[in-house]
């Protein structure tokens, strides 16, 4: 069981890295297990947790400013707090 | 776009490097060879005034340009994809460009591709995406397209390098004490003194940003020693257990 989380773990961080084409070795310290009874496969959390640790890769269309699509984002999820990667002419 | 707690990271992906398509509109035509030769001059360091209207210091500043490709060119407008430093203007560049043809140019369209690590080839989302997934969820009391609309914060630092750490540090680490060698499992070998860092949980969670104090080879060879001062935390308390001993109490 430890060994599973462990090993989805690293690969779950060996496919971020992939995801943006980032080459590094990992140098290893010591080889221990992370323990399930704590913390969540980040695929994996509970969904309220999903999205406040979340992202989207937002298509902004033409037209609404980034700052309005902002607004509209936070009113769809009902939630406080979201930013976005910059505008194109700030 | 960062939900809830992960935007205390976007400052970190606005800084990244940027792609941009863009539509340059040349007001009397050069030879294509000619555009070629001055799009070469630009790649590379160059020096650039923010425009009028800009959010900064209109002083002069140097900007990296990664690499200009000319997609197509009809004479009059010039279809470029643009790979550059964060904070490097595309009008600016146009009209740069322009300047230096002799012509003048300016910027017809723009789109940017990529921000950072988000491209549009990936996993990008339009709203009404975004729409369906939450009117699933409510509706039908179905998660998956949510799941798929949203990405683990995760994927916003998947560009720099990492630090992976033992779960009896986490939760230190959140309450902000720095991350010392002894509470590391595996770095990655890009690590310079000096880099901002990435501070994951051996699960992949993002517990949040640190500076390096030590090359990853010298965190390998010591024993102790501060490795990474915290920057920016985005994990909550109370997910990994409390492991550090208060004074006067023995640890559990």
């Amino acid at each position: 069981m430890d060994i599973d989380v462990t090993q989805k773990g690293r690969e779950f961080i060996n496919s971020i890295n992939e995801f943006c084409g980032y080459k590094a070795n990992w140098l290893i310290k010591i080889d221990e297990p992370t323990s399930p009874e704590w913390g969540w496969l980040p695929y994996e959390r509970p969904l309220e947790k999903y999205i406040e640790y979340g992202v989207i890769n937002l298509d902004k269309p033409p037209g609404p400013t980034s700052h309005e699509v902002v607004a509209w984002i936070k009113k769809m999820f009902n939630i406080k707090r979201a930013g976005h990667g910059g505008t194109l002419e700030p | 776009m960062a939900l809830a707690r992960m935007t205390r990271v976007v400052g970190n992906i606005i800084h990244s490097s940027k792609e941009y398509i863009c539509v340059m509109q040349l007001h009397s035509p050069v030879p294509e060879e000619r555009l070629r030769e001055v799009l070469e001059e630009f790649t590379g360091v160059i020096y650039q005034r923010p425009p009028l209207r800009s959010s900064v210091k209109r002083a002069l500043r140097k900007k990296r340009i990664n690499e200009i490709e000319l997609l197509e060119y009809t004479g009059k407008y010039a279809l470029l994809r643009i790979d550059c430093e964060a904070g490097t203007y595309m009008r600016k560049l146009c009209w740069d460009v322009g300047l230096v043809l002799g012509v003048g140019a300016h910027m017809r369209e723009l789109r940017r591709i990529r921000t950072g690590p988000f491209h549009e080839d990936k996993n990008l989302v339009r709203m009404h995406d975004v729409a369906m997934a939450l009117i699933r969820l409510r509706l039908e009391g179905k998660e998956d397209l949510l799941r798929k609309v949203v990405l683990p914060g995760e994927y916003s630092v998947c560009h720099i390098p990492k630090v992976v750490v033992r779960d009896s540090a986490v939760e230190s680490i959140v309450h902000g004490a720095s991350l010392a060698v002894p509470g590391i499992v595996m770095v990655q070998d890009t690590i310079k003194k000096g880099d901002t860092v990435a501070m994951l949980t051996g699960k992949g969670e993002f517990i949040g940003l640190g500076v390096a104090e030590m090359d990853a080879e010298t965190i390998i060879q010591s024993e102790k020693g501060i490795a990474v001062k915290p920057k920016r935390i985005i994990m909550e308390p109370g997910i990994y257990p409390r492991m550090w001993r208060r004074q006067g109490q023995d640890s559990q």
